[in-house]
């Protein structure tokens, strides 16, 4: 590959803006200072109370209507821990048999189930067999409202 | 801390992009996967079961064909959005558990341990956090050198029985000895597949010949670099830690082109978009470049074809990193070189001369500097939040027919709103 470089004076590309020459390039700052200045804050930054771990969160959208007892729609998106530790009672996004699902974790006396919450679906009672996994533990849900 | 033992690890993800692309297709856990390079072209990344059927690193795709569709090996696209986010997930779970840190690659980093109490537990407690946490598995290989870390984790990814850990610093001079007679030469970090065979001519095969080779002769046939890898392997630290990234001396954009282009426009457009990535990096550290270089190039695998590689560099009136003024630039240097009669298949830019902006210069003649200061970081800020490319120059995307062959890609699961997983 073969290089050169131009030398100046090679052509000038000449703006078709006009150029203002300042007198003075910074603002003199005149009159008062803001009686505020001293007491501003940090906007809340929804991140920082929606995530509590962001390397381990991610987010899905809600497909089908198993959830929507407790207020989970189709569309919603779900917010999504993997560092959490799954515990009897939540709501998790399970893998089951290389599917995701998300339903309620039942785990009591050895017995693993994934509940619905929607009368019209059935409780899945997960066998020994079968392959199981938790993908993660849902921590919150955004829903649309406007 | 003076006499302890360096304990420097390495973490390095296994099979990285093919393991991204699994994190949200569990459907695809045993299926034999890999992941094509830019175009589609090469194989880039392979599942274990891809490896056991043979499939090479770097073997072109078409060559795979028949093998593909007899064992039903699946093929993705590059995501790279997909792998840098989950690349930076894993890089910040490390830095979290250890302060002294390098992250060496998109799928490595180096982790400094020493005097960490409990180095087996806490080694399995990294793989298994960054596991949970991220999906990706990982292996981790202890050394007391950088050079010994990396051969340490190949030991670590080979064996089985190490479950994804290896101490080299745990074994005894016996154990140590046996272990580098067993491992070629080829897997020490720095010596490629030329180096293997010349070192070959010395009788040099397996690490510990390396390690033990005539000090005066290994200097005098293969120089300074081949006495560091020596030295390393004998224990002595002579690449060190570098924790921080240092600012880039030069950036090249450069792509191949999904199918060659012949005209003037389409090779421009493709520039200002090298021009938007290349400028939002100086950005993005703080920095503006004085030189820019750009270059064309035919197919030179097509020797039907004439060739011609042409590459001028200009220097800029003043250094800048406003992707306006390097457009400009760019598409100036590309007409000049330019001659229509050519397939070109290739292009890029190259920004040097980089220094930090607060050491810029003035010029009295220089006109209006910085006045696109303003509408840079907007650009910066909507491409930062809608996705790249949200907001172009002028030109920049308006033809397609240069872009990258992504034929296969998977969706932008946790950088694009609308293309989240559904479940």
């Amino acid at each position: 590959m073969k290089s050169a470089v131009l030398s100046h004076p090679e052509p000038v590309f000449i703006p078709e803006k006009k150029v203002w020459l300042e007198v003075c390039g910074w603002k003199v700052p005149a009159g008062f200072a803001s009686p505020a200045a001293d007491h501003t804050r940090k906007r809340i930054d929804l991140n920082e109370h929606l995530i509590r771990n962001g390397a381990a969160t991610h987010i899905f959208k809600v497909k089908g209507d198993s959830m929507i007892d407790i207020g989970i729609y189709e569309g919603d998106a779900l917010l999504i821990d993997r560092s959490i530790e799954p515990r009897h009672g939540n709501i998790v996004l399970a893998v089951l048999n290389n599917d995701f699902t998300v339903k309620r974790l039942h785990r009591r006396g050895g017995v693993i189930k994934l509940v619905p919450e929607n009368p019209r679906y059935p409780t899945i009672v997960v066998k020994e067999e079968e392959e199981f996994s938790i993908w993660g533990v849902v921590t919150y849900n955004l829903h649309k409202l406007y | 801390m003076g006499g302890a033992v360096p304990q420097l690890a390495l973490v390095d993800c296994n099979n990285f992009y093919v393991s991204c692309e699994r994190v949200f297709r569990p459907d695809l856990a045993r299926v034999p996967l890999v992941v094509l390079s830019n175009n589609d072209g090469c194989i880039v990344s392979r599942s274990n079961e891809a490896k056991a059927l043979g499939i090479k690193m770097g073997q072109p795709w078409f060559e795979c064909k028949e093998l593909a569709e007899e064992h039903g090996i699946l093929a993705f696209s590059s995501n790279y959005a997909l792998y840098a986010d989950l690349s930076n997930r894993v890089m910040s779970i490390l830095s979290d558990l250890a302060p002294r840190h390098e992250v060496y690659s998109i799928d490595e980093c180096f982790v400094d341990l020493t005097g960490m109490p409990k180095l087996r537990e806490v080694s399995y407690a990294m793989r298994e956090r960054v596991g949970m946490w991220t999906g990706i598995p990982v292996c981790v290989g202890i050394g007391p050198t950088k050079t010994l870390a990396k051969l340490a984790n190949h030991v670590a990814k080979k064996h089985p029985r190490s479950k994804g850990v290896f101490n080299y610093n745990a074994l005894s001079e016996g154990q140590k000895s046996l272990l580098l007679q067993r491992i070629p030469v080829e897997e020490v970090w720095g010596v490629g597949r030329k180096l293997t065979k010349r070192l070959e001519c010395h009788r040099i095969r397996t690490v510990q010949d390396l390690k033990q080779a005539h000090v005066p002769t290994l200097r005098a046939e293969f120089g300074v670099v081949m006495e560091k890898i020596q030295r390393e392997l004998q224990e002595v630290s002579c690449i060190e830690l570098q924790e921080i990234q240092p600012d880039r001396q030069q950036i090249i954009a450069s792509r191949s082109f999904g199918k060659m282009v012949s005209e003037l426009p389409i090779l421009q457009d493709a520039l200002s978009t090298f021009v938007a990535n290349a400028c939002a990096k100086l950005r993005g550290q703080g920095s503006h470049a004085a030189v820019i270089q750009v270059f064309l190039q035919t197919n030179r695998f097509r020797k039907d074809l004439p060739q011609y590689m042409p590459s001028l560099a200009v220097p800029l009136p003043y250094p800048t990193n406003d992707s306006l003024e390097v457009n400009r630039w760019a598409s100036y240097l590309c007409e000049r070189m330019f001659k229509p009669k050519y397939q070109y298949k290739k292009a890029g830019i190259m920004l040097s001369e980089i220094s930090p902006v607060t050491h810029r210069q003035g010029d009295l003649l220089e006109g209006e500097v910085s006045s696109n200061g303003k509408l840079m970081l907007a650009l910066d800020t909507l491409n930062q939040r809608f996705g790249r490319g949200t907001v172009k120059v002028s030109t920049q995307g308006a033809f397609k027919d240069w872009q990258m062959r992504q034929e296969r890609k998977s969706p932008n699961y946790t950088s694009d709103w609308d293309e989240v997983p559904m479940v």
